[in-house]
């Protein structure tokens, strides 16, 4: 009875992830044609215009460039798929070792990040409705419209700016090494973490705000004011368990945008994650470790998106308790 | 079930509720502008005594539900009571600030919302729902209140009282629901229930069923109630008085026999008067204009089947009416015969000529002579075009007219439709629902069509508003000689236009013939459910309809 | 039913603030952006003084990393940046629009080939995906404008195509499919005056984020190439000057800012005035 019962959001859910598998699958097959099919030539690059054509010869061969696109794609995958991300033009290391403690850096500051914007936005999108079309809603949409035109590296220099150059409280440069001490990481990371919370706080709160409201000009928030009931009960008992997917749906989407924004504040403070590595070798054309780190981005994209879709499902009463 | 014993002393000389110079304005802030103030009620008083029923009526706009939501101190969205006092057994309640108000909500007053459906919480169960305010209140433990529940899910009809409780919103039936939600109002035995057209949104056959459950329950609760709809015959069946409301104020107060047999004021006499239309049958004529032949069509290739096997014909200048509940396929038809759902099987001969099932390859006269009017006018017309651009499109398309020629014929049409030229510039937003709906009907007739399909035109409209649509529509035949394929769910619609009437039932029309003779005795069990359960303005009807009845609706 | 009339009556408003302030940037940095060469105090590339002078009279914004004018470069990085993203925001807007306008109406194959390959493409975050391709295109500004637009217009296809299919989908379509119009008449005047409003506030929020991904690219060092100047790549210049307290950096990017949300107000106060689907005076 209770699996029945449960069967279709079961099958629901599955489907999903299935989805977003195949998707993943296709994504590396797009990423793997961006660097292989367009024009241009990744010897050609590595080497520079006045390369001789032996040298050229020499390295398409050693790269594989030889192949057909489709077998040098599973190649390619394969490894993915066994961890092995290739080795780097540029550095001849291989990329997974390299990369591992910069996945790390990079999802710490973003776990730093997260857990103060997502409080603090849905702190901030309940007061806009509480106090809705009032002087606090202005003054939060005000900003989220400011700060949504904001780049990520004018919010950084500021920062930055004022203090670690002016004030000196805290490091503008975010150096940070194996075994560092916690204190010291959080210290060191404290700036970058700012700056990502603000980049993603505007659009969360926005969101949220949207998503509550949407709940709370519902006609069954109405009925229970009808009964009588206290607003923080009407808040509990009904605007709350239907409010839920709607927000966790807008947090998954914003931490998926906070993965990108990641890339320039790494620039910006000089931290060694993901995003770094990536831009330092899409400028030296290293398209392996491009490839690479394409693909991992994509994948923490898509399986946050896959997060958001599942929770959706699953704190859909409808989807629950089938007919 | 007896009525619980009043725990307060209760004064006698006082009514139950009194509401003294109701004022109430709305604020609405158009983007960028500034706001706006519109008066929506105004100088409205009324008095009602315990058990009785006060029914409140008037077409959309008139403020009956805002009065009826003032009885609870609630102004929906930028609502204000801004003036008047609404005593609940003596006390103002106005003057008791939020924590007096949330002492009458849910407690001596209830409210009935008209989609139960979006009224629930679709994340609880309903018995949570239904003894919540019982519970705040402390008026029952929550044994006594589910045991009470139960009682008043089983006196209101409803199926499986006991386990009911248990299922969330989306797996009950829409009558279902809204029995629940008045068995909701009843469960903390309030004093007053405020029923906010809780049947409008059911089907015909559903809402007699409702509708007897909830007057059942208000007899035999003796609870008083104010019953808000915009349907005369609805509210007669079900208030000792009634009140009639016209753009926030009031028309006429008086009793139900009164109101509906002697009323006093104009306004009254036409609401009452309203189905009256006189319609001399036309007999039918050998050869039909629309013969439509065996109809199979349904979507998804065939897996839904949503018509079976429909033969119907339309005479020349005469109408045939569609009748049917949601569901029945009615519409279907219509898409099917403009070309717009190629049917599986079967035929259509217009005019002499067969029509081919698919729209594109239809001929421009095929198209021309076959007009449509949709139910809902302002999504009908292109709200980005004028009211000549929108006639004249068809005569420039057809006719290729052009320039003064033009212009002269939709001036003529705006005639035609008893509005003036002044219109030519207007684009749809700036027109009433009436108006638009008569704009629809002229560009249908600019084409020189031999049949025009009417698909709901009156439903979204006001009473009094579809009357003179239903006049201008069987004055435009006399003239144009121009026939009707009305569809609608409206039995008295039906009485008032047809000359032929097919009544359809699950996608097979069940009952088809000239119009005398479908509305004769003997009926099929279908038809007689239907014809029984179409509410009519006379005392007593309800409890008649249900007595005679011999098929359970299919909301059940 | 006392709709209309009273709105109308009241003829036209004055600018909100926000928007004023808005125009007055927009006007002033496209002034800037049209007559760069008369109204630079300096050549682009010319060294006029010492490393990171600070701001006087001679030179109101300072000197840059090299020592050359910085307004000067501000001005004619106003020109580059302005004209690469409003560049991408037409072809994204052209391309999107018209692919998502046909897939609405034709509906049918073409409608799931290109939404599902849109999808696909929106599954890569866009900066990730772009910094991808640029790792292989040479780098000039040409397969900038053609990157950042094509990017770009998948959200311009899903837009417009919503939109589309909405309006496609109301009963004033059907009675022009009746009436037996050609598909032409249709989208051009039955759905596209129906569907211009939002696009049009939508152009605004794409050029917003044109610029905004140019100068990411450029501050990257995957954007604009040296000696040329926008105001991204000008950040990127000057950003080692910050350390040791030197502002330099922050005048760039604090114009991206300022050209960001000017566009945005003046967006949302057209927006405002254009909401008005119902009504078929844009005035009103």
């Amino acid at each position: 009875m209770r699996l029945s019962a449960m069967s279709p959001i079961v099958r629901l859910i599955t489907q999903r992830i299935t989805l977003g598998i195949l998707l993943l699958f296709l994504v590396s097959i797009l990423i793997f044609a961006g660097t292989q099919i367009l024009p241009g030539d990744v010897s050609q690059a590595i080497l520079g215009q006045s390369a001789t054509p032996e040298a050229l010869a020499n390295l398409r061969a050693e790269l594989g460039l030889n192949d057909p696109a489709y077998i040098r794609y599973f190649r390619w995958l394969g490894g993915v798929l066994t961890g092995d991300l290739g080795i780097a033009l540029t550095s001849r290391q291989e990329i997974t070792a390299t990369l591992l403690p910069r996945l790390w850096n990079t999802l710490f500051l973003a776990f730093c990040a997260a857990t103060v914007a997502v409080p603090l936005a849905i702190i901030l999108g309940l007061l806009a409705v509480r106090y809705r079309n009032g002087v606090i809603d202005k003054l939060i949409s005000g900003f989220a419209l400011t700060s949504t035109s904001l780049p990520e590296f004018f919010i950084g220099y500021l920062l930055v700016y004022f203090f670690a150059v002016k004030l000196q409280w805290l490091p503008g440069i975010s150096t940070v090494y194996v075994g560092m001490p916690f204190l010291e990481r959080m210290e060191a990371i404290a700036l970058p973490a700012t700056v990502l919370t603000l980049v993603v706080l505007a659009h969360m709160m926005r969101m949220t705000r949207a998503a509550i409201l949407n709940v709370m000009q519902s006609a069954y928030i109405e009925t229970a004011e009808l009964k009588g009931l206290r607003q923080i009960e009407i808040i509990r008992r009904h605007a709350f368990p239907n409010a839920i997917a709607p927000v966790i749906n807008v947090v998954m989407l914003n931490l998926a945008f906070l993965i990108v924004g990641v890339v320039v504040v790494e620039v910006i403070f000089v931290y060694p994650g993901m995003g770094q590595y990536l831009v330092d070798h899409v400028s030296k054309r290293d398209v392996p470790v491009v490839q690479a780190v394409g693909l991992i981005f994509a994948a923490v994209y898509i399986g946050l998106n896959i997060i958001a879709d599942v929770a959706a499902i699953i704190a859909n009463p409808r989807l629950r308790h089938p007919k | 079930m007896p009525k619980a014993v009043m725990k307060r002393p209760h004064d006698e000389s006082c009514s139950l509720l009194e509401i003294r110079k109701l004022r109430i304005e709305a604020t609405s802030y158009s983007p960028g502008g500034a706001p706006q103030n519109t008066v929506i009620v105004d100088d409205v008083s009324l008095k009602l005594e315990k058990g009785r029923v006060l029914g409140l009526i008037g077409e959309s706009g008139a403020g009956k539900s805002t009065i009826g939501l003032a009885s609870m101190g609630y102004g929906r969205g930028g609502v204000r009571i801004t003036g008047g006092e609404v005593l609940l057994n003596g006390r103002n309640i106005l003057a008791g600030g939020v924590q007096g108000l949330r002492k009458v909500r849910g407690n001596k007053v209830c409210y009935v919302a008209q989609s139960a459906a979006a009224a629930f919480n679709p994340a609880l169960r309903l018995m949570e729902q239904v003894i919540e305010s019982a519970l705040l209140h402390r008026v029952a433990t929550r044994a006594e209140a589910e045991r009470r529940a139960m009682a008043l899910f089983k006196k209101l009809g409803l199926p499986n009282p006991e386990t009911i409780g248990r299922r969330y919103p989306h797996q009950v039936s829409g009558g279902q629901l809204q029995r629940v939600m008045t068995a909701m109002a009843l469960c903390s035995e309030p004093d007053l229930i405020v029923f906010d057209e809780p049947t409008t949104a059911l089907d015909v056959t559903t809402q007699i069923d409702v509708l007897a459950a909830i007057k059942d329950a208000i007899r035999d609760t003796g609870v008083a109630a104010l019953y808000i709809t915009h349907d005369l015959a609805v509210v007669a069946q079900v208030s000792d008085e009634i009140m009639v409301l016209r753009h926030g104020k009031m028309v006429e107060h008086g009793e139900t026999r009164q109101i509906i047999e002697a009323p006093r004021m104009d306004y009254t006499k036409a609401l009452v008067s309203i189905r009256s239309i006189e319609h001399e049958e036309k007999k039918p004529t050998t050869k039909p204009l629309l013969s439509v032949r065996n109809i199979i069509a349904g979507y998804g290739g065939g897996a839904v089947k949503v018509l079976q096997d429909v033969s119907v014909d339309v005479r020349p200048g005469q109408t045939l009416a569609v009748v049917g509940e949601s569901g029945s396929g009615k519409s279907t038809l219509a898409r099917v015969i403009t070309g717009l759902l190629p049917p599986l099987s079967g035929s259509i001969t217009f005019a002499g000529r067969t029509l081919t099932p698919r729209l594109a390859d239809r001929s421009r006269d095929d198209l021309r002579e076959l007009q449509m009017i949709y139910q809902m006018a302002d999504v009908a017309m292109n709200p980005r075009q004028t009211v000549g651009t929108i006639i004249g499109r068809p005569l420039e398309f057809y006719f290729g007219m052009r320039g003064c020629e033009r212009n002269a014929r939709v001036a003529e049409l705006l005639e035609e439709i008893e509005m003036g030229k002044g219109f030519v510039d207007r684009y749809p937003a700036e027109l009433s629902g009436g108006q638009k709906q008569r704009v629809c009907i002229a560009r249908a007739l600019a084409a020189k069509p031999k049949l025009i399909i009417c698909d709901e035109v009156t439903s979204a409209l006001d009473p009094l508003v579809a009357d003179g649509i239903l006049k201008l529509l069987l004055r435009l035949q006399k003239i144009e000689e121009v026939a009707y394929l009305f569809i609608t769910h409206d039995l008295a619609t039906v009485k008032a236009i047809a000359d032929s009437i097919a009544v359809m039932y699950r996608g097979k029309v069940v009952r088809y013939g000239p119009k005398t003779e479908v509305l004769t005795p003997p009926f099929d069990a279908y038809t007689d459910l239907l014809l029984s359960s179409a509410p009519e303005i006379e005392l007593g009807w309800l409890e008649n309809a249900i007595k005679g009845r011999r098929m359970e609706s299919a909301g059940n | 039913m006392s709709v209309s009339s009273a709105p109308l009556a009241k003829g036209r408003r004055r600018i909100p603030i926000g928007a004023a302030i808005g125009l007055f940037f927009i006007g002033l940095f496209l002034f800037a952006a049209t007559f760069a060469p008369l109204i630079s105090p300096h050549p682009l590339g010319e060294i006029v003084g010492d490393v990171w002078m600070p701001m006087s009279g001679e030179h109101w914004f300072g000197t840059d990393n090299l020592g050359r004018d910085l307004l000067s470069r501000m001005i004619y990085g106003a020109r580059t940046t302005i004209l690469i993203a409003a560049a991408a925001t037409a072809l994204s807007f052209t391309l999107g629009s018209i692919l998502g306008f046909t897939a609405a109406v034709v509906g049918g194959w073409f409608d799931m080939t290109m939404s599902r390959f849109v999808d696909l493409l929106m599954s890569i975050p866009t900066l990730i995906f772009g910094l991808v391709v640029l790792s292989v295109l040479p780098s000039n500004v040409v397969t900038l404008i053609l990157v950042m637009g094509t990017l770009d217009s998948t959200r311009v296809y899903r837009l417009s195509r919503a939109v589309a299919a909405d309006i496609n989908a109301m009963d004033f379509v059907e009675a022009a499919k009746l009436r037996g119009e050609d598909r032409a008449w249709i989208i051009f005047r039955e759905i596209l005056p129906n569907a211009l409003s939002p696009l049009v506030s939508e152009l605004g929020l794409r050029f917003i984020f044109a610029v905004l991904f140019l100068s990411a690219l450029s501050f990257l060092g995957l954007g604009v190439q040296p000696p040329q100047a926008d105001w991204g790549g000008m950040v990127k210049e000057n950003k080692d000057g910050i350390v040791f307290g030197i502002s330099a950096a922050l005048i760039p990017a604090g114009a991206i800012a300022a050209l960001a949300i000017s566009v945005n107000l003046v967006a949302d106060w057209i927006l405002n005035r254009t909401t008005s689907l119902r009504g078929g005076r844009g005035n009103a």
